[in-house]
């Protein structure tokens, strides 16, 4: 029996080994982690309080305030952008300087409270300005970034893995007799793969958004919009990995490579606000970076198609770079 | 004999290290079934792959109608491979649906049913389906948009006798509307039933071509006997007759019989366990190269 057992072992462990794609996604994808979680969370201990300067900290320098630890100074360039922050409790104070610097405090906010505590302490002279506004609820923020992650998964997983296993079993073999073209077989799987998407993702919507009593500040259209636009771009990145590769756990070493990061870094559970520049910057580039963000504007703020139009027109371009890329490598068979 | 619907001119394939095609050349007439015959690995699936368009050939070309392969050739090709899987969860009808939406023309799917004999199975979902009933799906499916040529790769391979029987009884019907066939096979009694015309491939080359009664009338002048090697002493191994040992029996080819039997007899050779019968292509096979097409 050990032998035996041996012998299989044996057989499958030179299969893992010489599978040299797989071998190095599998060593390549936990060193990725621990170094992209060392720099997302790593650094310097995280600032307790967030504060907008109106007109940026530079033409403040000589403000004591703007010395206290612990507190992010952000540089604000409106007075209108920094009050809809304060109200929002995106931020927790909003100060213009000058002599005597002016402050708007959200009084619905007990972090609010504190840092006017802070403020006053360096310079008791600052003239309060109230204002008041709910922050918004973690459910609700939470609520497109479990929509949005369930896409991605979706996206990347149900297409990949579907179009791995017809060039495996010798089905795209056959297609590729028929006058169907690559283009055509590709277009289909994600028109397929997006009808799916959006029934699912309507429903979830409609059940999650009823039990956790959510309402869209925005149009429900403009919504629709954005989720095909969404998917649309994930489904073709998931084209692009499939299009050539014929073994399984490479294929899933690669969706893994990609869809953790898009998990950590798209904003699905926390914001990246206060993350180094490079992070945000590659987070950015991410699709599903994207369509949360632009989720969140129209549903938890009311945000019209102009305000989110470069991210419709990013998710465009994206989806037709990767579908045309998808095409041109694609591969019928082994 | 009509004008030729596909040519194959000097086809090359070369892998690292092999050549699997050595300059195959050769045409096929409209309306006939072409055989390409051969052991494993002799290069009839390279062949007939490149001939289908979905491998390219290191050198060479292929021309449909006197064109090189295109979008003509590819919606009036009907292909039936080795081994193909199909979707998963779908009945016979809906995989048969599926590829029909992919060509411009063609049958009826209840027609191509009934003609694969199908019908009983319509609303079977296709993963249910035996060895010989998938077959004659995957054939339906190379019947979809009625092509005016099919290439049959191994059709029968896998199958038992009585479902072979039953596929080759179909390949008839279908070669009774006058349809272009390739076929390649190891069977050759498969392509003595089905093929107008063969060429017998071996190591990436053509050995031999023509009709097979042509090729048998060239090669074989008159009967074969055959002995079971032990009923043949090594001394009447070296007896002055045209003969071929393979490991379980030796073939006499002869165009005199009376005079072949004396001298077996002479030379005390028992012939309770001889037959006499025609060369067929198997026999051809063995005689042009000196091994037996399924070794």
């Amino acid at each position: 029996m050990i032998r035996r057992l041996l012998s299989v072992w044996h057989a499958r462990n030179l299969e893992f080994v010489r599978d040299r794609g797989t071998l190095v996604f599998t060593l390549l994808l936990p060193v990725s982690i621990i170094i992209g979680m060392g720099f997302i969370f790593g650094g310097p201990p995280r600032p307790l309080f967030k504060v907008g300067v109106i007109g940026g900290t530079a033409a403040a320098h000589g403000d004591t305030f703007l010395h206290t630890q612990y507190v992010q100074f952000i540089d604000i360039q409106s007075a209108a952008a920094g009050l809809h922050a304060v109200r929002r409790q995106r931020i927790d104070l909003l100060l213009a300087p000058g002599r005597p610097p002016r402050y708007w405090v959200n009084t619905d906010s007990p972090k609010g409270y504190i840092t006017e505590k802070l403020l006053l302490a360096a310079d008791p002279g600052a003239q309060r300005a109230p204002v008041s506004g709910h922050a918004v609820r973690y459910l609700d923020w939470l609520f497109p970034g479990i929509l949005g992650m369930n896409m991605m998964f979706s996206c990347l997983f149900g297409v990949g893995y579907v179009v791995l296993r017809y060039r495996q079993s010798g089905f795209l073999k056959r297609l590729n007799a028929t006058p169907l073209t690559a283009l055509e077989f590709l277009s289909a799987q994600v028109l397929s793969r997006l009808t799916i998407i959006v029934l699912i993702t309507t429903v979830l919507y409609l059940a999650v958004g009823a039990m956790i009593h959510f309402h869209s500040a925005g149009s429900l259209a403009l919504l629709l919009l954005l989720t095909v636009l969404g998917a649309l771009s994930m489904i073709a990145l998931g084209l692009t990995i499939a299009a050539r590769f014929a073994s399984e756990e490479l294929v899933n070493g690669i969706l893994n490579l990609l869809t953790w990061p898009m998990m950590l870094l798209s904003g699905v559970w926390f914001s990246l606000a206060g993350s180094p520049k490079w992070v945000r910057w590659v987070a950015d580039a991410l699709p599903l970076t994207q369509l949360l963000h632009a989720a969140r504007e129209v549903m938890l703020y009311g945000a019209g198609i102009g305000t989110i139009a470069p991210t419709l027109l990013y998710l465009g371009v994206v989806t037709v770079v990767f579908l045309a890329f998808g095409a041109w490598s694609f591969k019928w068979r082994i | 004999m009509t004008s030729p619907i596909l040519e194959v001119r000097d086809l090359v394939k070369q892998y690292p290290g092999v050549t699997a095609l050595d300059s195959i050349s050769f045409s096929v007439p409209e309306g006939v079934c072409f055989g390409l015959l051969g052991p494993n690995g002799a290069g009839k699936t390279t062949t007939i792959e490149i001939m289908e368009g979905i491998l390219t050939p290191s050198s060479g070309e292929v021309r449909y109608r006197g064109e090189p392969l295109g979008s003509r050739f590819r919606e009036e090709a009907g292909i039936l491979f080795q081994a193909t899987a199909l979707q998963n969860f779908l009945t016979v009808r809906q995989s048969l649906a599926m590829f029909r939406g992919l060509y411009a023309h063609g049958r009826d799917i209840d027609e191509l049913l009934k003609l694969c004999s199908l019908e009983a199975l319509a609303e079977r979902d296709n993963r249910k389906l035996s060895g010989g009933q998938l077959q004659r799906l995957l054939l339906a499916i190379a019947l979809v948009n009625d092509p005016a040529v099919l290439f049959l790769d191994e059709p029968t391979t896998g199958l038992d006798p009585q479902a072979r029987r039953n596929f080759w009884s179909l390949v008839r019907a279908i070669k009774a509307q006058r349809k272009t066939m390739i076929l390649t096979t190891h069977y050759m009694e498969e392509a003595e039933i089905l093929c107008d015309v063969i060429a017998i491939v071996d190591r990436g080359r053509i050995i031999a071509q023509g009709t097979p009664a042509a090729l048998l009338r060239e090669h074989f002048a008159a009967v074969l006997l055959e002995l079971p090697r032990a009923d043949v002493p090594a001394a009447a191994r070296t007896l002055p007759l045209q003969m071929i040992e393979s490991e379980a029996r030796i073939e006499i080819t002869t165009d005199d019989l009376d005079a072949t039997l004396r001298t077996l007899l002479e030379a005390e050779v028992p012939l309770r366990n001889l037959r006499i019968r025609p060369p067929n292509l198997e026999d051809l096979f063995l005689e042009l190269t000196g091994r037996e097409l399924r070794a």
